[in-house]
């Protein structure tokens, strides 16, 4: 008989539990289409302008701090191992191997914000190279660097937004657990989250080195 | 046994079963939703009417009757704005979709409910965001936003009019998830795909572009926007950017959308096809894969748009063999729903009537569109009056016939009343008679060169002109009559009964209006589709 | 026969009678299927109306060889039109090789024409009859679009780069020119007329409106001004003598061929493409040269390609 933990009652539409954790799941799947639709448009125009402009947008990628990106990239790995960790602790009712995969998670997701706020963005902004604030590199192809810039910024921002909205949803669910509300048998919203969270890291593993490491100098 | 009318107050049902704006408001029910968004769309259908008035009033004299050329460039712009994004994308889906998408499949809600209201609050941000941008000094960029003018050079509310826009997109990719994901996982016992109505197959495909397609246009519109604001260089030459780069993004989700706005009508018009000629359809995984087969086709074809844009030679043969390609399964619908007629049992109601006339005006419209696909006369009729008629014989004579249609179908279903069918079919053979006078001129003064958007136009159009602008009275006239009679039919009309049609479907075993859980118990499936000729249980 | 009413556009083009034969093809196909398909509903309508709510009509599920005959017999009428739209398509994007050269600069809200002898004109294009005439043209700001109905003619006008459009006029007299990209408040007011002359009135026409000299000398005027021969004529940049539609090597190694497009670029963006053996010393002269005056050093450069003397006249 269903668990006691009505965490995730029975929504009156659903027939039964099954039913609603595929369509939740399905409903993950389909949102992440969309995603990778709204960010390939940001990745259709870097490419076509990277190409065409190919030496401002190796100076800019020059520009970009490769070590805190690496770094970044290395937190945001392990945030999928400890993610992938949390799914696996639900999926075996283990409590508070739950709860703490999920606070690293998290902490680790938060890192890479902050990392990016403080020590890139911040660093770019003290140097002039935010397009429509500061932007005063006035160099050889500075154009093209500033419209490399452009790209950097809103490529990143926007998969910075979507971090902070994963942490939130895994704020959420942190509270859930620590309620006990998942076990064995539901424990499909920490799997459907996990989808999302997946998604933004490997967001990230294709901009990093569209980013930060072209321009031939590896 | 109480009377009917009685009935109808006695029972409880999904409109009765409370009151108050805050039940309305923060409903969850997706038949009130649907209602919500049937008055938002209205809304927005006579804002966009009142602009196509006005410029077909302008366009009776060759130097313009009414307006400045600046003031009629933003009518036009608002025109198109309201009506293919507030309009015509949500019309169908958000309306009838919303209504009889859980219903037809059995089921008492769709898979994401509050998904379903928060996006009709997002459709009504980006309206009010979109009304404003409209309303108080206008946008004159057309619907199109082309750049370098839109990010560069236009002095007009281009930001807000391209955010409210942007935020709709939403709205558009939220009801295109929940109707996926809701056929996919709860369609009833015994409904397997291939027993599924029509309707479902066209909405699963409009859903399906929806989800792909609009993220493009949302990127690109906030592309326009730092354009507009920081002059990075993305889309205007003067600092490196490249404008056809703009336009193929914005017409990759532009093209689909427009079968975003006709498949929806499609599947109304097999649904009415088979109910008024008592019929099973003819050929019906042919329709159904159909529906498919031009929603992934119209993905590949949006440089039709750009022939004489400077795009490459062999850019433009590509497009022009593929846009031939999505053209094919249309016309296997047209003959299937032909078809079906034969040695049927056809009576002339309304909703017959607009299914008919879609029939014959889709045909001759989307034939329209092999002109426009054949490189060379695309060259001599891009952007002249022969494409404003193609798109609106396919939208209004096709897309807007078609809910029409099933609105007049419906309604009893939706509001458990009847209205007075006399009316109705007077209505809809005005509007079939101010349509083809309002828009087949066009298509000849489009031949002889006349471009579009053009406020001031040489004399020699101006005959062609005058008979387009008195069509569209007519037009308007009959537009206007079921807006009386409908109104008038939810409190005087006869009451309607689960199923005054005879119509097979699920929808019609339950009685007129639903019940808020749509069915007393889950429905189970033993018979194909239009199983008309069954014998009665 | 009613006073000036017509169906179509005058003929005037070498190509106008060609894509109007595609129209009325394309037209008769639209009305026919319109029209077979309207009468049988209307037949199947009538014939098959309800006479009683109890008849039960034969159920048809579908039947295939219908199905395919309905579908191949499309497929094969739009290859056929697709076949002839793209053969008539490509031969119309060709300009022949001795085509008269003009060159259009679009801006919000006029046309400004340059012929290679030096006459410049606004909203208006004369050209001689029966000759082939090749317009390349930019835009100054926004896209545009050069439409001529008369020759069933039409390209965009686009900001940053090149565009082309070929016609050869078959009569002598008016014709309406349009701007057909919408492109802002007076876009209806941007309209012009292309004028087509006998040969003798056109050299008439053209002797008599000459001013400043052939846009080769202008462009070599203005080549003066600039300064370019202090790298261009001492080897610190690449000779420009018989560049014109030559192939040119970059040191990214790839090759490009040296056209309008490509000298523009080098003007106006220098440092996009370095010839081999050179470094990226040439600045920038954005801001410097209107789009017209480009055209004209692109005329002078031209001019200094002893095989371009015939077609840059």
């Amino acid at each position: 008989m269903a668990d006691s933990h009505a965490a995730s009652a029975l929504a009156h539409q659903f027939e039964d539990l099954e039913q609603q954790q595929e369509a939740a799941s399905l409903g993950m799947w389909i949102f992440l289409a969309t995603e990778v639709m709204f960010f390939g448009g940001l990745f259709a125009g870097y490419t076509i302008y990277r190409n065409l402009y190919e030496p401002g947008f190796a100076a800019g990628s020059h520009m970009l701090n490769v070590t805190i990106g690496a770094l970044n990239t290395t937190v945001l790995i392990c945030s999928s191992l400890t993610m992938a960790l949390a799914v696996r602790a639900a999926q075996m009712g283990k409590r508070n191997a739950l709860v703490s995969f999920l606070i690293l998670t998290i902490a680790l997701g938060l890192a890479f914000v902050l990392i990016k706020l403080t020590l890139e963005w911040r660093h770019d902004y003290v140097e002039g190279f935010v397009p429509g604030l500061n932007f005063t590199f006035a160099g050889p192809n500075a154009k093209s660097i500033e419209l490399f810039f452009c790209f950097y910024f809103l490529m990143t921002g926007v998969h910075a937004l979507h971090m902070v909205v994963g942490v939130g949803v895994l704020g959420v669910l942190l509270v859930q657990a620590w309620k006990g509300r998942f076990g064995p048998d539901r424990y499909n919203a920490v799997e459907t989250a996990g989808l999302y969270w997946h998604f933004v890291d490997i967001v990230w593993i294709f901009l990093f080195p569209l980013l930060y490491l072209i321009g031939g100098r590896y | 046994m109480a009377t009917a009318a009685g009935d109808l107050e006695n029972r409880v049902h999904y409109l009765n079963a409370d009151y108050g704006i805050k039940s309305w408001l923060l409903t969850t029910d997706h038949k009130r939703i649907a209602i919500l968004y049937m008055a938002s769309i209205t809304f927005f259908f006579l804002m966009g009417g009142i602009a196509a008035v006005l410029i077909r009033i302008h366009l009776i004299e060759p130097n313009g009757a009414i307006f400045e050329p600046g003031t009629y460039n933003k009518l036009f712009s608002m025109h198109g704005i309201i009506m293919v994004f507030f309009f015509m994308i949500p019309s169908i889906p958000a309306v009838l979709g919303n209504f009889l998408v859980p219903m037809m499949i059995g089921a008492r809600d769709l898979a994401f409910p509050k998904i379903n209201l928060l996006s009709w609050y997002i459709f009504m941000v980006g309206g009010i965001l979109t009304t404003y941008a409209v309303i108080w000094g206008g946008v004159d960029t057309g619907w199109t936003f082309y750049t370098p003018l839109s990010t560069t050079y236009a002095n007009t509310n281009v930001l807000s009019a391209a955010l409210g826009v942007f935020v709709s997109g939403f709205s558009s990719i939220l009801t295109g998830l929940n109707f996926v994901v809701t056929i996919h996982k709860m369609r009833a016992p015994g409904m397997t795909w291939f027993r599924m109505p029509l309707f479902l197959w066209a909405m699963y495909a409009t859903s399906i572009i929806q989800i792909l397609g609009t993220p493009v246009v949302a990127v690109t519109l906030v592309m326009v926007a730092l354009e507009r604001l920081f002059h990075v260089g993305v889309f205007d030459p003067a600092v490196g950017g490249d404008p056809i780069l703009f336009q193929h993004l914005f017409w990759f989700y532009s093209h689909p959308a427009v079968y975003i706005m006709i498949l929806p009508s499609m599947g109304v018009v097999s649904e009415l096809v088979t109910c008024f000629a008592k019929k099973r359809i003819f050929g019906y995984s042919f329709v159904a894969f159909s529906s498919v087969a031009i929603a992934v086709v119209s993905f590949l074809v949006w440089g039709h748009h750009m022939f004489v844009s400077g795009q490459s030679v062999y850019a433009g043969i590509v497009f022009s063999a593929l846009s031939f390609v999505v053209a094919i399964p249309s016309a296997i619908k047209v003959f299937n729903w032909t078809a079906t007629l034969y040695k049927g049992s056809i009576s002339y109601q309304a909703p017959m009537l607009y299914a008919l006339g879609f029939i014959g005006l889709f045909t001759m419209g989307g034939l329209t569109g092999l002109f426009l696909a054949t490189l060379a006369t695309d060259t001599h009729l891009h952007d002249t009056y022969f494409v404003v008629g193609h798109f609106h014989y396919i939208m209004v004579g096709g897309a807007v016939m078609g809910y029409l249609g099933g609105i007049h179908f419906w309604w009893p279903k939706i509001t458990g009343r009847l209205y007075p069918d006399g009316w109705a079919r007077l209505a809809a053979a005005i509007i079939f008679i101010g349509f083809n006078l309002t828009f087949f001129p066009q298509y000849m003064v489009g031949y002889l060169g006349m471009p579009r958007r053009y406020a001031i136009y040489p004399p020699e159009f101006q005959v062609l002109n005058v008979m387009s602008s008195a069509g569209a009275s007519i037009l308007a006239v009959g537009y206007a009559i079921p807006l009386v009679y409908m109104i008038w039919s939810m409190r005087y009309g006869p009451v309607a009964g689960p199923n005054p049609w005879g119509a097979k479907g699920l929808e019609w075993e339950t009685p007129s209006p639903p019940p808020t859980e749509n069915f007393e118990q889950t429905p189970v499936v033993t018979e194909e589709a239009y199983a008309y000729g069954a014998r009665e249980v | 026969m009613w006073q000036g009413f017509q169906i179509r556009p005058d003929q005037a083009s070498t190509i106008a009678q060609g894509v109007d034969y595609l129209y009325y093809f394309l037209t008769a196909i639209d009305l026919f299927f319109t029209a077979v398909i309207f009468l049988t509903i209307f037949y199947f309508a009538l014939r098959y109306r309800r006479r009683s709510e109890q008849e039960q009509p034969q159920q048809i599920e579908g039947s295939l060889p219908l199905e395919i005959a309905w579908t191949l017999i499309p497929l094969g009428l739009v290859v056929v039109v697709f076949l002839w739209g793209t053969a008539v398509f490509i031969r119309n994007s060709r300009p022949p090789a001795a085509s008269t050269e003009i060159f259009v600069v679009g801006k919000q809200w006029m046309w400004k024409l340059q012929h290679p002898e030096g006459v410049e004109e606004i909203n208006e294009l004369h050209v001689p009859v029966n000759r082939p005439i090749k317009l390349t043209m930019t835009s100054e700001d926004v896209i545009h679009d050069f439409s001529v109905p008369a020759f069933r003619v039409k390209k965009d006008v686009v900001p940053g780069m090149y565009t082309e459009l070929w016609f050869q006029a078959t009569k002598t007299g008016s014709f309406h020119l349009y701007c057909d990209q919408y492109c802002g408040t007076n876009h209806s007011l941007m309209k012009g007329e292309v004028i087509v002359m006998e040969p003798t009135d056109y050299e008439q026409w053209l002797s008599g409106g000459i001013r400043g000299g052939t846009m080769a000398q202008s462009g070599a005027k203005l080549y003066d001004q600039l300064a370019c021969i202090t790298c261009h004529g001492t080897g610190k940049g690449p000779s420009l003598t018989g560049i014109y539609g030559k192939p040119v090597k970059l040191t990214d190694g790839t090759t490009v061929v040296a056209d309008d497009a490509y000298l523009r670029e080098s003007v106006l963006y220098p440092s996009a493409k370095i010839v081999e053996g050179y470094r990226p010393i040439m600045p920038t002269f954005k801001g410097q040269v209107t789009e017209e005056q480009l055209l004209q050093l692109i005329a002078y450069i031209k001019s200094l390609s002893p095989q371009e003397g015939k077609a840059s006249k």
